[in-house]
């Protein structure tokens, strides 16, 4: 039963999403706790961007002269100075693209 | 102080460029889920149900695999369960609402919501009606993710596969954190997740999406403690 299962998982990441924000009020987080919390972006996005980098369809590691190190190289730099999102994809896929298809 | 509809502009003209990269992975995430032969109403289903980008990708994958539907559901429940992270950072700015509305608003909390509504609530939080740029962030998301991913559906085997459009995705997250890289504390944090998230990769339920934020918030932990 697919359906089912995806109800399943439908449930689950709801209750994930929501957990926190309905039960967690302000006194129940310490200033150090809030102070860790202020490095979630930095600690979760990572976990999205390695594997999306480095690991193939596959599972497998990529090689180091991949076309996708490239780009992600070229987005950081064209990403840390325009400071502008747009700015950034484009430049990764621009160079992905112009590597694999020339 | 801002006014509701400025707020909610605001949260929409944040999101938007995100769409460069939500519009074609939504598009790849429809195609890919028929073109694996499930059936075009489930595939959308997902979109509505789950709402959860990458983890609908492995959904599909792990059951035409031959997964069983129980292990993909507890998978999807796994990779999302980095949003309890983002639920108990967002809380202290959602604290004032009554609780049907943060039943509603958690719905919309997805990756790129929570990064831009978080970056403008550390910047405005005096201002009253904080939660409208999140409900702009995230039904503009919303919208989007449902357009694309019945758009795939329909194309389906249309949607070219070489283009190799799933880049985008850490594409548009390079470009959430890029700007912290210039502090310090930030960097050694995002390299130890991202180390991480390498290093587990094979663990069950794809739980590296969540085993690497708990370490580099350790990290982090130590880093602050270091500081004082």
């Amino acid at each position: 039963m697919t359906l089912y299962s995806i109800l399943v998982a439908g449930i689950l990441t709801y209750f994930s999403r929501m957990t926190m924000v309905a039960l967690v009020s302000r006194d129940m987080l310490s200033d150090r706790i809030k102070g860790v919390l202020a490095y979630v972006p930095s600690a979760v996005f990572p976990a999205i961007i390695f594997p999306g980098i480095f690991i193939n369809d596959y599972g497998n590691f990529i090689e180091m002269n991949d076309p996708k190190i490239f780009a992600a190289i070229v987005a950081v730099i064209i990403g840390y100075f325009s400071k502008n999102i747009i700015a950034t994809i484009l430049a990764g896929l621009i160079s992905y693209w112009f590597l694999i298809f020339i | 102080m801002l006014t509701k509809k400025q707020l909610l502009t605001r949260g929409i003209l944040d999101i938007s460029p995100h769409m460069l990269s939500v519009i074609p992975f939504g598009i790849i995430c429809g195609a890919i889920g028929v073109e694996l032969g499930f059936d075009p109403y489930l595939v959308y289903a997902m979109s509505f149900i789950i709402f959860g980008g990458a983890s609908q990708i492995v959904f599909l994958q792990l059951l035409s695999g031959g997964a069983s539907g129980l292990v993909a559901a507890i998978s999807v429940g796994v990779i999302n369960s980095r949003h309890l992270l983002y639920g108990a950072v967002l809380s202290e700015y959602l604290e004032k609402l009554s609780l049907i509305k943060k039943l509603f608003f958690s719905y919309v909390i997805v990756d790129q919501s929570f990064a831009e509504s978080n970056k403008f609530f550390k910047k405005n939080k005096t201002e009253k009606y904080l939660h409208y740029h999140l409900i702009g962030t995230g039904c503009t998301m919303w919208v989007c993710w449902q357009i694309a991913t019945l758009s795939g559906i329909i194309l389906g085997s249309f949607v070219p596969q070489e283009l190799g459009l799933k880049i985008v995705i850490p594409l548009t997250f390079i470009a959430i954190v890029v700007q912290d890289l210039k502090k310090i504390d930030h960097l050694i944090v995002m390299i130890v997740c991202g180390l991480s998230s390498l290093l587990f990769y094979d663990a069950p339920f794809r739980s590296y999406i969540i085993i690497s934020p708990i370490i580099a918030l350790f990290v982090a932990a130590l880093i602050l403690r270091l500081k004082k």
